[in-house]
């Protein structure tokens, strides 16, 4: 049968719901990366020192490092010197105090993405910190969250009024020389989110940095911080749009979390950066650095990601488990459609005795596009007892699209245990023709198809973003197929 | 209600049907027999829209209507329904919002507002015990590890949800064991009705003491060799398809 082939081709082709620019006035530096660009960027947001200090050892050290090429990804060299490393919305005042003094047009901007930030209209149970550029414009929810003692501010913010935390954890567990995009990373990140939950403390409300690039030619480098205490407990979520834009842009982020005793912290992300036109123009470079450190007993992180933008994904959240019954779980959706070009997974690294992990990675591939896992489960000498999961599947629509499966295992503990399961499935010709006789549409079908593929995981986000995800799918979906 | 004219169709390239004419009024139900391989399954896909076939020449009509011009969803919506022989499986999407969605797609395209969950739910319960399907199906993937007297269920299930104009069943009898043979032919008798013609491809001519038909025709060849009403069926069960000419070694009866 050829429904699938012919049929979903000729579907309408909507367009990048996020594409819009938003008119702003801002301070931009002009392109190029030297050690004076990271002085003034250190200047302006008026740090102390001991950030300087780290910044340029970081761009020392980056300077010394290859950009990598084992990543299963192709495309044109990216040229350093022709990114902006900073821009800013030129405030009306100095810095908003409050929500009130945020420019109008940006609050605009983020009501036009369904993330209203406003008093009146913030989104119920949800505390949003919102990354624009280079630089956090608004958090939501403050007080409650002071009230728990919760931490909850953009990184700049927090390099002033918690340095000992700062000092204490940023790098600590994705260090300034791990790779080539978190060295470049360390040096320029502008802002992004840092949260502390006390120990004891469940926090009161799903955490949220949603984060915009809008200037042309303008890096994102984020830099996000988790620190969980002793039996705290957070859901953190992220999500992230840019313009359509012809040119390629770039955004190297870095998260890290710190997991103590007993202490969890579940990350999400959907991730929807702008993929590119559908010949394979413009579109962002998602090179993104996320590890999270289980150092307490019993402690547990999981990712959850879902990822159908940018041109270009290159990532793997990672868990070091090191902390005695520590869990790492990584739930995985990842859509690939047109031209776009995904390599991601995770690293599951067991230390400590009886640490379990979990990884479930649903990849989908439509139109030319390329769609790799790479995991790497590692058991040290001390990892009695460990054991890890894996289950694989990859969905193909259409017959120029590809699916690949690097899963790697290293093992120093003869007593360790992985158990492995990959599967390749097609949206086949007789599922859409079955759909189709029932009376339904085949984009719906798709998507419909898609969906109950990935369920394992959608079943694992909150429930706010479990119905964007299944949305976007469905958009990121339309006219993919062929 | 159904008019067929000297439909012929083919797939890769190899003639498959090769003249079918066939009328069904409403309220009518007719057998199709013949042997593995003659084109009865062929003639079900088409009729659905399949676009693995191609039609080479031809007429089809649903109520005047020209049904070839159709795409597969739309004639579904204009009320063709095909049980299929062997009904695909879709992990992971549950039965209900699969039902749901299709039921709302007919709905929307007759202009009437979309059925909510807990109303819809309400209704699937009812029409799976109809079928004797336990309603822990409906929260199931779609045929997902369910079997073959149960796939065959679910799509007489389908069918009394999706109240079809005319209903191709295409060996829903096959694989049932007897106390499901009753069941899905209670439910295809629930399905007859004035307004409707019902189609239905059989090896057995067992299923037609529970389902009379109105007409029985013997597809051969793509080709509809012989005509007759109910009892047709046990003179074939009794003699074969060899007396009509045909080469009968390979039927499974
Ligand atoms: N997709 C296809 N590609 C190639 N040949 C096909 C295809 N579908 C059907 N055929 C061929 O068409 C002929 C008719 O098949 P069809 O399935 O219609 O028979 P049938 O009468 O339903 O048989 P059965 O009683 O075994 O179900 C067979 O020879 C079959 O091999
Ligand atoms: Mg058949």
């Amino acid at each position: 049968m050829a429904t699938t082939d012919n049929e979903v081709k000729e579907l309408i082709k909507r367009e990048y719901e996020h594409g819009f620019v938003t008119e702003i006035e801002s301070d931009t530096f002009e392109p190029g990366l030297n050690e004076d660009v990271i002085r003034r960027l250190s200047e302006i947001k008026q740090e102390p020192e001991f950030m300087l200090e780290w910044r340029l050892k970081a761009y020392r050290r980056w300077l010394d490092m290859e950009e990598p090429e084992w990543a299963h990804v192709d495309f044109p060299k990216v040229d350093y010197n022709d990114i902006s490393y900073y821009s800013a919305p030129k405030k009306k005042e100095d810095m908003p105090q409050s929500l009130d003094e945020v420019d109008p047009e940006l609050l605009r901007t983020y009501e036009k993405l369904g993330i209203p930030l406003h008093e009146r209209a913030k989104l119920a149970g949800v505390a949003v910190d919102a990354v624009f550029d280079s630089v956090s414009v608004a958090t939501t929810f403050k007080e409650p969250l002071e009230k728990a003692g919760v931490i909850f501010c953009p990184i700049s913010e927090a390099v002033h009024k918690h340095p000992e935390l700062i000092k204490k954890y940023l790098g600590s567990v994705v260090p300034a020389g791990d790779n080539y995009f978190a060295a470049l990373n360390s040096a320029v990140f502008s802002d992004g989110s840092f949260v502390y939950i006390p120990k004891g403390v469940r926090c009161p409300m799903e955490l949220s940095t949603y984060f915009r690039i809008n200037a042309a030619n303008t890096g994102q480098f984020e830099r996000t911080l988790i620190v969980a205490e002793e039996g705290s407990y957070v859901s953190y979520l992220e999500g992230c749009t840019a313009p359509m834009r012809d040119e390629n842009q770039l955004h190297a982020a870095v998260v890290e979390i710190v997991v103590l005793d007993d202490a969890q912290v579940k990350y999400s992300t959907v991730q929807n950066w702008y993929p590119g036109d559908e010949h394979g123009k413009g579109g962002i470079y998602n090179f993104v650095t996320k590890r999270a450190a289980c150092i307490g007993k019993n402690s547990k992180v999981s990712w959850t990601q879902v990822e159908t933008g940018s041109a270009i994904t290159w990532k793997y959240p990672s868990c070091v488990l090191r902390g005695e019954n520590s869990v790492g779980e990584f739930y995985s959706v990842a859509l690939t459609h047109n031209h776009q070009q995904a390599d991601t997974g995770t690293k599951m690294i067991h230390l400590g005795k009886n640490t379990r992990s979990t990884i479930i990675s649903k990849g989908i591939s439509a139109g030319r596009s390329s769609n790799a896992y790479r995991g790497l489960v590692k058991f040290g000498p001390a990892a009695d007892g460990a054991r890890n999961f894996t289950q694989c599947d990859s969905l193909l629509i259409g017959d120029r699209c590809g699916a690949h499966t690097f899963p790697y295992i290293e093992s120093k503990n003869k007593s360790a245990i992985v158990e492995h399961e990959a599967t390749t499935s097609k949206v086949s010709d007789e599922q859409m023709f079955l759909c189709r006789q029932r009376g339904i549409d085949p984009e719906q079908a798709v998507s419909m198809i898609v969906n109950g593929f990935c369920k394992e995981v959608f079943k694992e986000l909150p429930m706010e973003f479990a119905v964007e995800a299944g949305k976007l799918l469905e958009v990121s979906l339309e006219g993919s197929v062929g | 209600m159904l008019s067929i004219k000297n439909l012929h169709a083919s797939v890769e390239d190899k003639a498959i049907l090769k003249g079918i004419n066939l009328d069904i009024k409403p309220g009518e139900v007719h057998a199709i027999m013949g042997p593995n391989g003659s084109g009865k399954s062929t003639l079900s896909q088409v009729l659905a829209g399949n676009e693995a076939f191609e039609v080479t020449s031809g007429e089809v009509t649903l109520n005047g209507e020209n049904l070839l011009d159709l795409a597969i969803e739309e004639r579904a919506r204009e009320g063709v329904f095909l049980a299929f022989q062997y009904p695909v499986e879709i992990p992971g999407v549950s039965n209900l919002q699969f039902l749901r969605t299709a039921v709302n797609a007919m709905r929307k395209h007759r202009g009437e507002e979309e059925m909510n969950a807990a109303e819809f739910m309400k209704q699937a319960k009812e029409v799976s015990k109809q079928v004797d399907l336990d309603p822990s199906f409906l929260k199931r993937g779609v045929n997902e590890d369910f079997s073959g007297g149960e796939k065959k269920r679910n799509e007489i299930m389908q069918a009394l949800l999706l109240q079809p104009k005319l209903a191709i069943l295409d060996e829903t009898d096959s694989g049932l064991d007897i106390d499901a043979l009753q069941v899905v032919s209670n439910g295809v008798n629930a399905l007859r009705a004035e307004d409707r013609a019902i189609l239905m491809v059989t090896h057995y001519q067992r299923l037609l003491n529970h389902i009379v038909p109105d007409y029985v025709h013997v597809l051969a060849g793509g080709r509809i060799v012989k005509s007759g009403g109910r009892e047709l069926a046990l003179e074939l069960e009794e003699r074969g398809y060899g007396w009509l000419g045909i080469n009968d070694e390979d039927t499974s009866n």
